[in-house]
Formats: structure tokens, C-alpha cells, sequence
């Protein structure tokens, strides 16, 4: 489980709270009004933010203190999720090597089926700028399938993405999650996504993120603040 | 093994140094360049001193008294007159032991130990074709034109800029800053060292530049060029005379002693006219290079003993800097 | 779940790349503050206490700020519109242009300013043209022609900053801005003037700190001891009267106006950059008017003929010298290079891990720092330990790459927090150890203002005569020490020469680096 523990994040007048538990291998969504809270949430998690009380757990080990890269975690943020730079393959290989060294062979093999896996085969030799967006969203994502952690946190990666991109990005999403076992938390400020995406819903709202509920249910008969989100 | 070798190897290398002694001498950096004397003199007293005479460039004074009695300097060579006073009480120099005899100079020079080598006057250089009629005296300098332009270099950072101001003082005494005045409109600037102003003056910036009696010589024997002459006046011109002096402090005493006398030799004297571009200290006029025997020297030499000039110096200076900045 | 512990446990480099940089920055910072208030200390020491001013110190701590103020201000000014006209004119040669109008900023003081005096002089160009048509000559001598060198020296600087700073703006927000169909003025105040304000108060800052240390400029063409800076009094006192207590004294207030200068600066320069954007060529929209095509033209063709002109003439005056000159010179062109190629990699080894703002606060130090206290203190801390001279050129290395500093920083600073907002949370994420983030992301992120910046610091230090007067060593003089020589021994022809020759070093270093940095650097 990944257990929040009477967590408290405070920033000038802004907090949020949160005391929930996620179990490994499910698909939530991160969903609620804008500036509620939820990259918050998820940069607690990943540890870039540092909570000022409460625990983060992983399977029962405290990782409150963990540097980002000794979590569980693999996260895509809202941009810049590749160096422009550096072509598909380095970017790729840096999950495997954070040295930056040479990949070794069964290295190499593994970034070309990782592209392969997300429909950009023979494409490693391309740098970002020479790649459409939605290119580009799969080259971050066969970085996180190389990176093989429990936990991918999506921080709205795919918001600039058209509804037919986003969905198969979705769809690729749950496949890879699927494959590794991986716990999935996505950001999304659209309720169509975490509908056709997740098995349960975190709301954050009102400064507190709540304990999940699943997505069924929820949308069945949405909290007060849920309904305010959705205008209904 | 290896230790020994090596140790073997130091020990042959000191023997090699120790039959070539080595005479450091510091000296200016326009000595010590290919153009300057330096090379000359190295080769010459090389000749007759089976020694190593190593030039090190830099600022003499400051440097040596930075070093104190652990300086490496047997030979301090080219101090000018407004640091002897300092250098004499910071008792960093020995006795010459030179005879002074065969001096040439145009004053009286009993010093024991600040030995001169060559000497010039302070004059302002013009160039012929440009200005054929200069001004006749100091006074008419003075009263020149103003759009009549000069070069000068300030005395707080030029050894030639501060003998400006001690001629001005020498000529007007208390009336140097009244001259000063008179002079400001036709100063067009000052530049921080000699190298700048004439470097102007040949650029065709100014009419005339604070330069030395010895310059046109440069022009007559480098260039074949007769057009730059110095302005004589007849209120007289300052005394620049150039020093060596022994380091008490030397591990080669013997070396510098001859090395001293050196500078008063016959062959040195010869080289120095054209290799420093100034009058040779103890040579009479008639075996100077031909050169320098067409030059138009002054008949009245002014000049500041290093204590006068010590007492003047801070209100010379002043009276130029107020009278320059009105 | 066996993998994934391992995944749990195996990297753990976030930390090493937090840590590892700030222990590399404070060595860094160290070794600036060490190499400045330790030479100010060993003075102090030697001269057993504070000295008083002297006569004249009011006034020359006077001018020298007026001046300095003056310099800094006009050249930041002038700059705004050439770099404008040069961020949004494509036009053949343009890459050449920009190139060799930075020339006048690495040229030796000396140099330029008989260059300039062959153009604005009595005897110049400007002077002639005047003469012919009838008109009042000008004179160059005065408080205006200090300023007028100072500009002449820092215009390239500043403009070269601030077009920096118009390239940095992602072609995204002029596409933005074309599409809202904004107007010249509301372009100016959302785009260009966020910019302006972040980017202007550095430059003038690095400027009016270069401009208070002034010395030659200010004496040759300033006309007479009116113009008589701190730093002119800092070299009576040492090379002089022997005060050394006058000038630790003096040498500190003008550190402290230095450093007063860059908190100025740094308060008024904070604010966000542009964010990433893509490596795209700016392409724009706006400014295609006549009247904003000929105005661009105009402030291009005359910011090219007052830099260029007494370039040109330097060149010309040189020519002929170039054969009058000896092995001498060319050994000396030999060290100045080895000298300029050695304080090129230390200056930017030193600036990488200071390129913040505290950093380059600091930095200020190494320029603000008279080079003859400098030098004295050097020279004291060096004497027990070594022979000055045969350190000669190692610390002409190491003062060129410290005086160079503030401009490698300068240059580097916005850049590299850049790209640290951008691509640090990646990084960590991933992992990186520090010397892959160096070696993968920082270097090649920051190539083209690291080219910059290499080309800056290699013709500085090509040009600069430092502190080489208490370390020389016959056998091994630079360059410019040569051209002094040279005047000093009436060849004014080969000095002219040995200039030429300096020039065409120093530029080419700069050219070299430069380009390096930028070719291939829009992919």
C-alpha cells in the first residue's frame, strides 16, 4: 500500500492535508478544482515537496525522507519530460544509467523495445524537436516502462494532446501500468478522463485530498465538492 | 637505486652551478627588452665575468622593498633620482666603491652608493615641419598661443612626469603654480606614462611632448629622421640621470662590486648612448656616437639634491594638480 | 515485489546531485573570496594598519564614480536599440558583424585608445571631416572622451547581453504576441520589457564596476588631473610613496562601491526568466514598418562605425609594423596565448558552480579588486613559499581568469538557472549523479553562452596586462607587456605592429570559442 499518514503541506497561507491509502496496481485519478492542491499531492509524493507532518509509506517503509530518485516513483511532469538535446536514446538510457555511462547490450536491447512498445521503433536516433507531441508524450512513457517502479505519478503530462490522442496516451497508459504492476496516479482536471481511465478517485478539494472512492460510485452520486467542480 | 641516481644527478647539477655564478640584476622592463640594453649587457659583461647575469624585469623599488634583505637582486639597475631617498634609508644598498673620477655629467656626483650610468634633461620635443618656429624660452612657452598643444605625463605615476614638476618648480619656484596655470590651456592631456604621450606625439596629436634632451637622437640614428628636435631654454632644464646600485645583502659581492665598475667602463659607456637612448655617464662628448653629438644640449642643468627634492615633491605636485584642475 | 526493492534501493543519487554541487560552489566561492580579501589582507598586514587619504582623494573618489555612472549608464542605453535592431534584422554578414563588433571590449587599453585617438583626435578622422567642411573641430579630451572610451570599450558587452536577452525570449511568445496582434508599444511593455528589466541592471552593474577600476582611459583622454580616479591614487601610493596602508585603504572603498553597485543590481535584475521554450531560430512578426526597418538600420550602421572605425584604424596603423617585428614578440604571442587558452578552462570551471546569484555577487570581487593590490598582495602571500618569478605566468592565469570572472557569470548565470528551473525535478527523479547532469544536461545546455563566454574570457586574458609588473620574468613576457616594451623603447611602429597582432590573437580566441559554441547548438 501506498499509505499517506496524517500528512500536513503547508506553504504561506496555502495547506493541504491528507490521510489515505492506495493500494499497489490500481488506476486512481487525481481530480478536483484548479489550485486545490493536486500536483501538490503528487510532488509529495514523488518528494519534491517535503510534508511538514505525517508519514509517507510503501509497503510498510517510511520514504518520507527518500531523495525523489530512492522512491518508488516515476513521474511525468506538465513539460519538459525530455532534454531536447539529448536524442530518444540517451534520454531512455538515463533511466537505466543515471550516470549518463554507455549502455550496455542488453541495455541498449531493452531502450529499442521500450520505443517498440510504445510505437516509436527506430525512431532512437531523433531528438524531441524533431517529434510531434504526441511522440513525444510515448518516448516519456517508455522512459517510465524502463524505469519499472511501482508507482507512476502522471502529473497532467498529456493536457496539450487532442481527446483522440490523449484517450490512446490513456489507453497506453493503462496498458504499461498493467505490464509493470504499477500503481497509477493521474492528474486531471477533466472528469471524462478519470471516468474512462480510473478505478477510483482521489478528490482534492477544500485543502484536503479524501481517501479514495471508486470512480463508479463517486460519479453516481458526487460530494457537495465534487459537484461544484463539475458545475452540476 | 633510483635515489641515488637522482641524488648523483643534483650533485653534478650544483657543481655546474657552482662554477658559473649567477648575478641577478634587476632592471626596467624597457631595459630588459630585445630593444633595450639588456641583451647588450648581458653579452658584453658575460665576456669578461665568467658569470650567469640574469635580468629580472619589474618594479624595482616597490619590489625590492616588498623582498627586504631576502631579495635574490645582487644589482638594482635603473633607479631614477626621486626614489633614492627612499631607497637609501630602507638600507637595502651597499657602498659602490667605484671612483667617480671619470664622470661626465654636467653636475657634481659624489654619491657612494647610487652610481649613474647615463643622463638627459627634461625637454619638450617638437617636430620641425610642423612647428618651425618653437617657443624661445619657458617664459614664452608660457605665453604661447594655447592652441599651441603639449603632451605631459603626471607626476604621480611617471618618473618623467614628476621631473616636469620639479623643473617647473626649479624655473618658477613660487610662482610654479601661477606657471602651471598659464600652461593648462595648452595642455591637451596627460597620460599616465611616457609610452602614451609619445605615442601621441608621433601620431601627430600634439605640437609638443614632455619628453628628453636625448630623444631626437633616437630619430637622427634609428630613422635618419632630423625633423624632431627638443626646445632648449634658457632658464635652464631638469637633470635626469639613471642609477645602479648594489644589494648589501648579495651572495656575490665580488661579481657585483665588478660589475659595477663595469658600468663606468669604456665599452659600456660606448654601448649605452644607443642602447638606452641617454647621454653615457663618463664619456667625454667628443667619443659619443655621432648621433648624439648633434644634439642641442642645455647650458644651464637644473637640479634637486634628494633631499630638496623630497622637502618640494608633495607641494610641487600639488600646485600642478590644483592649477590643472581649475 | 523483489524488483522493486531493488529499484527502491539502488539509485540514490538525488541527494549527490542537491549536495555535491553546493560543496563544489562554496570551494569555488571560497577560492574567489580567499584570492581577493586575501591580497587586501596581506597589504593591510604589511603595512601594519589602515593609511589616511591623501590630498585630491575626494576628488578622485568623485569623478571616478561620476564617470563610471556616466559610462555604464550611456553604454546600457545606446545598447538597447543596436541589440533590438540585431535581434529582429536578418541581414547577410549579420553573424560576422555582431562577431566583430564585440571586438573593442577585449582590446588592450592602450591600444584602443590610440585607436581612438586616430578617429576622434585632433589629428583624426572626425577632425578632418570637420576641418573640410568648415566646421568646429571637437576635442576628445575631457570628461566626454572617458566616457566616450568606456562606451566605446562596453558598448559590445552590453549589447551582446542584451541580445542575449531578446534570443532568450521563445519564438513562442512573439507568435503569441503577432497573433493578439499587439501593438509596437503593448509588445514592448509585456515582452520586452520584462526582459530589458531583468537583463539591464547586470550589464550596467559589470560596466560601472569595470569603469570604476579605470585608469589609462581616464588619465590619457580625461586631460589633466581633473580626471584622476581611485585607481590612479592606489598607484602612487604603491609604485610611489610605498603607503601600502593608503592603498588597502583605498583599494576597499572601491571594492565596497563595487559590491554596493552589484546588490543594486541584483534586487532591481531579479524576476522570472522565459521558461524553456523550444530550441527554435526567433523568428518575428513585429517591427516590419518602414520607419522601424530604417531606425533598425540606422542604430546598426552607426554603432558598426563607431566601433569599427578605430578598429579599422588600429589595423591600418599596424600593418606596416607587422614585418619590424622580432622573435621576441612572436614568443610573446606564443604566451599570451598558452596564458589565455590555460585562464579560459580555470575561469570556466570556476564560473560553472557560481552561476548563481550570490555567485556572481561575489564575482564582482575579481574586477572591482584593484589589479596593483592585487598583484602587491599576491606577490606577499607568494614570497615565502615560491620564486614571483617563476610564477609569472601561472598567476597571470589565474588573475586573468579571476578578473574575467564577473563576465563568465554574467554571461552564464540566467542561462544556467534556466536550465536548472527547467530540468532539475527531471534529473532528480531520474537520478542523475551530478557529473552525468553536468556532463549531459548543464554543458550542453548552456553551449552557446559557455562559447560566449570562453571567447570572453580567452581574449581578456590575451589582452590584459594584470598584475604581470611584480611577476615578470624576462624570458617570458605576454604580449601586451611586449607592446609596452616597445613604446617604451621609441619602436612605435613595431608596437604598433605587435598591437595588430594582439588584436588579431585576442579576436580570433574569441571568434574560435564563440563559434564553437554555436554551431550546431539550434538542433
Amino acid at each position: 500500500m501506498l499509505t499517506l499518514e496524517g500528512l500536513v503541506f503547508r506553504a504561506g497561507a496555502y495547506a493541504l492535508s491528507a490521510d489515505l491509502a492506495l493500494a499497489p496496481g490500481r488506476r486512481v485519478a487525481v481530480i478536483g478544482p484548479s489550485g486545490a492542491g493536486k500536483s501538490t499531492l503528487l510532488d509529495l509524493i514523488a518528494g519534491f515537496r517535503r510534508p511538514e507532518r505525517g508519514r509517507i509509506l510503501w509497503l510498510g517503509q517510511d520514504i518520507t525522507g527518500a531523495p525523489p530518485d530512492r522512491r518508488p516513483v516515476a513521474m511525468l511532469f506538465q513539460e519538459n519530460n525530455l532534454f531536447p538535446h539529448l536524442d530518444l536514446r540517451r534520454n531512455l538510457g538515463l533511466a537505466l544509467r543515471p550516470d549518463g555511462g554507455r549502455l550496455r547490450r542488453g541495455e541498449d536491447i531493452a531502450v529499442e523495445e521500450a520505443l517498440a512498445r510504445v510505437g516509436l521503433d527506430g525512431m532512437a536516433e531523433r531528438r524531441p524537436g524533431a517529434l510531434s507531441g504526441g511522440q513525444q508524450s510515448r518516448a516519456a512513457l517508455a522512459r517510465v516502462l524502463l524505469q519499472a517502479r511501482p508507482i507512476i505519478a502522471l502529473d497532467e503530462p498529456f493536457a496539450a494532446l487532442g481527446p483522440a490522442l490523449k484517450a490512446e496516451m490513456l489507453d497506453l497508459v493503462r496498458d504499461v501500468a498493467g505490464e509493470l504492476g504499477a500503481l497509477v496516479l493521474l492528474v486531471s482536471h477533466d472528469p471524462q478522463d478519470a471516468r474512462r481511465f480510473a478505478e477510483e478517485v482521489v478528490l482534492v478539494a477544500e485543502g484536503a485530498a479524501q481517501a479514495p472512492v471508486a470512480t463508479e460510485t463517486l460519479f453516481a452520486d458526487p460530494p457537495e465538492a465534487l459537484r461544484a467542480y463539475l458545475g452540476g | 637505486m633510483k635515489a641515488t641516481i637522482f641524488a648523483a644527478g643534483l650533485l653534478s647539477a650544483s657543481a655546474a652551478l657552482a662554477e658559473t655564478p649567477v648575478l641577478t640584476v634587476y632592471a626596467g622592463d624597457s631595459i630588459v627588452s630585445e630593444w633595450g640594453p639588456g641583451p647588450r649587457i648581458e653579452e658584453m659583461f658575460e665576456a669578461q665575468c665568467n658569470c650567469d647575469l640574469q635580468f629580472k624585469p619589474g618594479d624595482l623599488l616597490p619590489r625590492l622593498l616588498l623582498e627586504g634583505d631576502r631579495t635574490e637582486a645582487d644589482i638594482v639597475f635603473g633607479l631614477n633620482t626621486d626614489v633614492t631617498r627612499k631607497a637609501r634609508e630602507s638600507g637595502l644598498f651597499a657602498p659602490h666603491n667605484v671612483d667617480l673620477s671619470p664622470l661626465t655629467l654636467p653636475i657634481a656626483w659624489e654619491d657612494e652608493i647610487f652610481l649613474p650610468y647615463n643622463y638627459g634633461h627634461t625637454a619638450f620635443i617638437y617636430n620641425t615641419e610642423r612647428l618651425p618656429e618653437p617657443p624661445a624660452s619657458f617664459d614664452a612657452l608660457l605665453e604661447a598661443p594655447d592652441d599651441l598643444k603639449i603632451v605631459i605625463q603626471d607626476p604621480r605615476s611617471s618618473v618623467s612626469g614628476l621631473a616636469t614638476v620639479l623643473w617647473m618648480q626649479a624655473v618658477y619656484g613660487d610662482k610654479a603654480e601661477e606657471a602651471w596655470e598659464k600652461l593648462a590651456p595648452k595642455i591637451l592631456t596627460v597620460t599616465k606614462g611616457w609610452s602614451e604621450s609619445y605615442g601621441l606625439f608621433t601620431d601627430g596629436e600634439a605640437d609638443m611632448v614632455m619628453s628628453y634632451t636625448t630623444s631626437p637622437a633616437y630619430h637622427i640614428i634609428a630613422e635618419g629622421d632630423r625633423s624632431k628636435k627638443a626646445a632648449i631654454f634658457p632658464e635652464g632644464h631638469y637633470f635626469m640621470v639613471e642609477l645602479a646600485a648594489k644589494v648589501a645583502s648579495t651572495d656575490q659581492p665580488e661579481l657585483a662590486d665588478q660589475f659595477m665598475a663595469f658600468l663606468l667602463s669604456e665599452p659600456f659607456q660606448e654601448m649605452i648612448a644607443t642602447g638606452n637612448w641617454s647621454i653615457p655617464a663618463a664619456l667625454p662628448r667628443e667619443k659619443w656616437p655621432e648621433g648624439f653629438q648633434e644634439l642641442e644640449l642645455p647650458e644651464k642643468v637644473l637640479f634637486y639634491s634628494e633631499d630638496e627634492a623630497a622637502a618640494l615633491r608633495d607641494e610641487a605636485i600639488e600646485a600642478w594638480r590644483r592649477a590643472l584642475s581649475r | 515485489m523483489a524488483p522493486r526493492i531493488v529499484a527502491l534501493t539502488a539509485a540514490g543519487q538525488g541527494v549527490a546531485l542537491i549536495v555535491a554541487p553546493r560543496v563544489v560552489a562554496l570551494i569555488a566561492a571560497l577560492a574567489v573570496a580567499g584570492l581577493t580579501l586575501g591580497p587586501v589582507g596581506a597589504v593591510l598586514l604589511r603595512a601594519g594598519g589602515w593609511g589616511a587619504l591623501g590630498p585630491g582623494d575626494g576628488q578622485a573618489l568623485r569623478f571616478t564614480l561620476v564617470q563610471a555612472l556616466l559610462s555604464a549608464g550611456v553604454s546600457v542605453a545606446l545598447a538597447m536599440p543596436v541589440a533590438r535592431g540585431l535581434a529582429r534584422r536578418r541581414f547577410p554578414g549579420r553573424g560576422a558583424l555582431v562577431a566583430l563588433m564585440g571586438a573593442p571590449f577585449i582590446l588592450p587599453v592602450i591600444v584602443a585608445v590610440l585607436g581612438l585617438i586616430a578617429v576622434f583626435g585632433q589629428n583624426g578622422l572626425v577632425n578632418g571631416a570637420l576641418r573640410a567642411l568648415g566646421l568646429p573641430e571637437m576635442t576628445i579630451y575631457g570628461i566626454h572622451g572617458v566616457v566616450l572610451a568606456h562606451v566605446f570599450f562596453n558598448l559590445p558587452l552590453a549589447v551582446r547581453l542584451l541580445l542575449q536577452g531578446w534570443l532568450a525570449i521563445p519564438a513562442e511568445r512573439f507568435r503569441l504576441a503577432a497573433s493578439l496582434g499587439l501593438t509596437r508599444g503593448a509588445l514592448f511593455r509585456v515582452l520586452e520589457l520584462p526582459m530589458l528589466l531583468r537583463i539591464a541592471p547586470g550589464a550596467f552593474a559589470v560596466i560601472f564596476v569595470i569603469c570604476l577600476s579605470s585608469f589609462a582611459v581616464a588619465l590619457t583622454l580625461g586631460g589633466g588631473p581633473k580626471a584622476t580616479t581611485v585607481e590612479l591614487a592606489i598607484y602612487q601610493a604603491v609604485r610611489f610613496d610605498f603607503d601600502l596602508g593608503r592603498a588597502a585603504l583605498l583599494s576597499v572603498i572601491q571594492l565596497a562601491l563595487a559590491l554596493s553597485a552589484g546588490l543594486v543590481a541584483l534586487k532591481l535584475g531579479a524576476g522570472s526568466g522565459f521558461g524553456a521554450g523550444l530550441d527554435r531560430g526567433v523568428t518575428r512578426w513585429d517591427g516590419q514598418g518602414v520607419w522601424a526597418r530604417s531606425a533598425d538600420a540606422l542604430w546598426i550602421v552607426l554603432a558598426a562605425l563607431f566601433l569599427l572605425a578605430p578598429l579599422l584604424m588600429v589595423g591600418l596603423r599596424g600593418l606596416t609594423g607587422l614585418v619590424l617585428l622580432g622573435p621576441g614578440t612572436w614568443i610573446a604571442a606564443g604566451h599570451s596565448v598558452s596564458v589565455a587558452l590555460v585562464s579560459t578552462a580555470l575561469c570556466i570551471l570556476w564560473a560553472l558552480p557560481l552561476a548563481t546569484r550570490r555567485g556572481e555577487l561575489l564575482g564582482l570581487a575579481g574586477i572591482a579588486l584593484s589589479p596593483l593590490v592585487l598583484g602587491t598582495g599576491l606577490f606577499l602571500i607568494v614570497r615565502p613559499f615560491a620564486n614571483p618569478f617563476a610564477l609569472a605566468l601561472p598567476v597571470t592565469a589565474l588573475v586573468n581568469a579571476l578578473v574575467s570572472l564577473p563576465f563568465a557569470l554574467r554571461i552564464l548565470r540566467p542561462e544556467a538557472e534556466a536550465v536548472r528551473a527547467d530540468y532539475r525535478r527531471l534529473a532528480q527523479a531520474l537520478g542523475l549523479t551530478p557529473l552525468a547532469w553536468l556532463r549531459l544536461v548543464l554543458l550542453p545546455r548552456l553551449r552557446r553562452p559557455l562559447g560566449f563566454a570562453a571567447g570572453l574570457t580567452a581574449a581578456l586574458s590575451m589582452g590584459d596586462l594584470g598584475v604581470i609588473a611584480l611577476f615578470a620574468d624576462p624570458d617570458r613576457a605576454t604580449l601586451p607587456l611586449q607592446v609596452y616594451r616597445l613604446m617604451g623603447s621609441y619602436q612605435m611602429a613595431a608596437a604598433a605592429g605587435a598591437a595588430l597582432l594582439l588584436l588579431i590573437l585576442s579576436f580570433g580566441a574569441f571568434w574560435m570559442f564563440d563559434r564553437g559554441g554555436r554551431v550546431n547548438a539550434d538542433t
